[in-house]
């Protein structure tokens, strides 16, 4: 039972970091494909009636951690407390830099939330990688299975460690690089003319840096702990998400030379959700994994109880299926190149 | 400060400030689709820019609502790291179940209904605002739940590591403490949509700005605030109280302001409680009234707070007090307010009553004020317990949070929320005078044609 709400919250988080994903991108991306005021509008029409149902999918993750594992959720949200804030803050002052941009025509006010839609857009890439390094890396747990970390101490991975350290900085920017290519994957589907081109380029070059940056993780990973790859060494079946790695990558760059918006994209969403399963993988059973082994949060020792998970299962199920309906009547509706704004 | 108290103060305070948008959303939705269906059913163009009038303040109001919720499901993580762990496993449930059944119902079908219109037709528009009025009125229900357990624990048992863990869903889910605390909260929520589609009327017939329009909006909220209010009172109120005198004899006794049990005790309408002599200053007193109404009975026994060991008592009894009295005195002057603008609307005379629209249209805030005194109400109500009787507040909070880094994130809070209110009364003004200029604009055409307003066109 456990193991099926580890994946269950796994998927959910890789539907959040797919959907959302794009959003964030499109802001890194916004000033790149849109050059004018005009098309910098397109770009927010792009994902402005399907952002807050992506969003959703974080608290929807969030609430089944909660609910399936309390403990965890105790524990890594007070220990993670100062850039969850943070994260807090940067998701409102994304939602205004896309909300609240259409609601005066005037020039000055455009270019004000234009500008809190990007920064904060790539700060929450950064973010959100960083805090993945820092799951990834193991967090500095006591006895009674709490922690707490600084913002940053002397960047290394050992010791008294930050929740910056070059490992997590380099997620950080693997997940902004990663984000930028899915962004502008999703703005190459939604755009045309110019702005389409601008877009498959920006793919174009951030590939190679993505290439670069996911050999980089991969190596620095290895060399992070011990032990960090025994489940690779233990299931050889598991190799076959590194290659799904390898080969999503080569998919984007297949699928954007040939101008297949579309399937570029779903490369790109491929590429974040095997790196995610990947992690993932190495992580379990282990959901938090603690600088000193024993002290790991794992799904059995931090989850809820039998009967709680069980119902859960049961009202899950009916309420995803729904939720999935919702998202193809959505994206259905709206779907297609935006062809002037929305709003 | 102690770090508990900074946590406890965060909390109040972006707890409060959320739930002002929340409270007007779930207000207007079912409003929006009284608009939207007189449309349909009287083929009025007028009540459909009516309904987009007031869909575009749902819209920047729910955006304000989405925005300063999610830091109240992360706190319970960040904050109350202490409380998660205990009490997660059976509020977890319900949590989790606003995510996948609320939010994603009331997140799809926000883009739909306010960019969707052209594209759906008017049957399907109709249907996305009756979802989104559905999907909001869940989401209260999960939250209502979730807090009903805090109040009022059910369905659970304490396991070895001292955690509590579900044990009957439909115990939980159908809390009855939830299902009262519902009625009283969702009819506050309605007050507030009424109110301020009434003030607005108000405020257009007044300005002269857009007369036709200010009377539908009169029409509709005045109706609707007036079975609001009386509902407030009655059923829904009087339901409220008899579940707290049954379930939190000592919450009741503070919120009444009754220091020492009484045979035939009366309800307190003003007066200033004294902690340290127990008693109340001043206070003007209707006698026996509130034996009746908590018993039915005018001689009955009700117990004060000297039969309580006052480690039980609630923290705040004074705040407590005046939250209750604040909400009470409000309520009765919402039912004075709005019996006598529905008589005139029946009568015909309100429109001509320049005063009334004065009353009506500076009375909008109220409903917020009396909402917020509502919760702290019953929060406070609730101390000094977290989980009433189970899990005291003191041992909530996260053990490993020091109280620097959480005033850093409440002054942090602080800033976000100011610049945020200030957006908001910007956005609202504006709204309003433009809000105008459309809403004419349409009138003078005469015939405006479905979905022109929108030139959402792909």
């Amino acid at each position: 039972m456990e193991t099926i709400w580890f994946w269950i919250v796994a998927v959910m988080l890789t539907c959040y970091v797919v959907l959302d994903g794009f959003d964030i991108g499109a802001g890194i991306a916004h000033y790149f494909v849109g050059r004018t005021a005009k098309e910098r509008e397109t770009v927010i029409s792009a994902i402005s009636p399907v952002w807050d149902g992506n969003e959703v999918w974080l608290l929807a993750t969030g609430g089944t951690l909660y609910f399936a594992f309390p403990a965890l959720y105790a524990a890594g949200f007070s220990g993670f407390y100062l850039p969850l804030i943070i994260v807090l803050w940067l998701l409102i002052l994304r939602a205004t830099g896309i909300e609240l941009r259409h609601q005066l025509d005037n020039s000055m006010w455009h270019s004000f939330w234009d500008f809190v839609f990007c920064l904060s857009s790539l700060l929450l890439a950064i973010f959100f990688g960083a805090a993945l390094g820092n799951v990834v890396r193991g967090v500095p747990l006591n006895a009674d299975g709490y922690f707490f970390e600084p913002l940053w101490t002397d960047f290394r991975t050992t010791g008294t460690t930050g929740i910056l350290d070059w490992f997590t900085v380099l997620s950080g920017v693997v997940a902004l690089v990663a984000l930028t290519v899915h962004g502008a994957n999703y703005l190459a589907v939604k755009t045309e003319g110019e702005m389409n081109a601008r877009s498959r380029k920006l793919v174009g070059v951030g590939w190679y840096a993505l290439v670069g940056l996911t050999i980089l993780s991969l190596i620095a990973v290895a060399n992070l702990r011990d032990g960090i790859l025994s489940n690779y060494r233990n299931y050889p079946i598991t190799w076959l998400v590194p290659v799904a790695v390898i080969g999503s990558l080569v998919a984007i760059k297949y699928f954007n030379v040939k101008g297949k918006d579309k399937a570029a994209f779903m490369g790109s969403s491929a590429y974040l959700a095997f790196m995610l399963v990947g992690a993932v993988v190495a992580l379990f059973p282990n959901i938090l994994p603690a600088i000193d082994p024993a002290r790991s949060l794992t799904i059995y020792n931090s989850a809820a109880g039998a009967y709680g998970l069980g119902v859960g299962l049961i009202w899950w199920s009916i309420g995803i299926v729904i939720a999935l309906g919702y998202f193809v009547f959505l994206f259905r509706t709206f779907r297609g190149k935006v062809k002037e704004s929305l709003h | 400060m102690e770090a508990l108290t900074l946590d406890r103060i965060q909390f109040a305070f972006t707890i409060t400030y959320h739930y002002l948008f929340p409270q007007l959303t779930m207000g207007l939705a079912p409003l929006i689709v009284v608009f939207k269906t007189l449309a349909i059913w009287k083929k009025d163009e007028r009540w459909n820019e009516a309904a987009r009038f007031w869909a575009k303040i749902f819209g920047i109001t729910f955006l304000f609502g989405v925005v300063t919720g999610i830091p109240m499901e992360f706190q319970f993580g960040t904050n109350w790291a202490a409380f998660s762990k205990y009490a997660g496993g059976v509020i977890g449930q319900t949590l989790a179940m606003e995510g996948t059944f609320a939010f994603f119902l009331e997140s799809s079908f926000i883009g739909l209904f306010l960019f969707g219109e052209k594209r759906l037709g008017q049957k399907l528009h109709w249907l996305s605002a009756v979802l989104i009025f559905v999907g909001t009125w869940l989401s209260g229900w999960f939250i209502i739940a979730t807090n009903a357990w805090m109040q009022h624990p059910v369905g659970y048992e304490t396991v070895a590591d001292k955690s509590v863990q579900l044990t009957s869903f439909w115990s939980l889910v159908l809390n009855e403490w939830a299902f009262y605390q519902y009625l009283h909260n969702m009819g506050g929520a309605f007050v507030t949509g009424s109110f301020a589609v009434a003030a607005l009327g108000a405020f257009y017939l007044l300005s002269r700005k857009q007369v036709e329009f200010g009377k539908m909006f009169l029409k509709v909220g005045v109706s609707a605030a007036c079975l609001g209010s009386i509902w407030m009172l009655f059923p829904s109120g009087d339901l409220q109280g008899r579940m707290i005198a049954k379930n939190q004899p000592v919450t009741l006794a503070a919120m009444e302001g009754l220091f020492h049990s009484e045979q035939g005790a009366g309800i307190v309408l003003i007066g200033q409680p004294d902690m340290e002599k127990q008693q109340l200053d001043n206070a003007i007193t209707i006698p026996n009234a509130l034996s009746f109404i908590t018993y039915q009975r005018w001689d009955a026994h009700v117990k004060g707070l000297d039969a309580f060991p006052m480690d039980q008592h609630p923290d705040n009894v004074p705040l407590l007090y005046y939250s209750f009295h604040i909400m009470v005195g409000l309520g009765t002057i919402f039912i004075a307010v709005m019996f006598l603008a529905a008589f005139g609307l029946w009568r015909g005379w309100l429109f001509n009553a320049n005063w009334m629209m004065w009353i009506i249209m500076l009375s909008f805030p109220l409903p917020f004020i009396a909402n917020t005194a509502g919760w702290m109400t019953s929060e406070l109500g609730r101390q000094p317990w977290l989980v009433y009787g189970l899990f005291r507040t003191e041992h909530g909070a996260s053990p490993m949070v020091s109280s620097g880094n959480v005033l850093f994130t409440l002054l942090g809070f602080l800033g976000m929320y100011t610049v945020l209110s200030l957006l908001y009364i910007f956005l609202m003004l504006r709204r309003i005078e433009h809000g105008a200029d459309e809403l004419s604009a349409t009138s003078l055409i005469g015939e405006p044609d479905l979905g022109d307003r929108e030139s959402a066109a792909y």
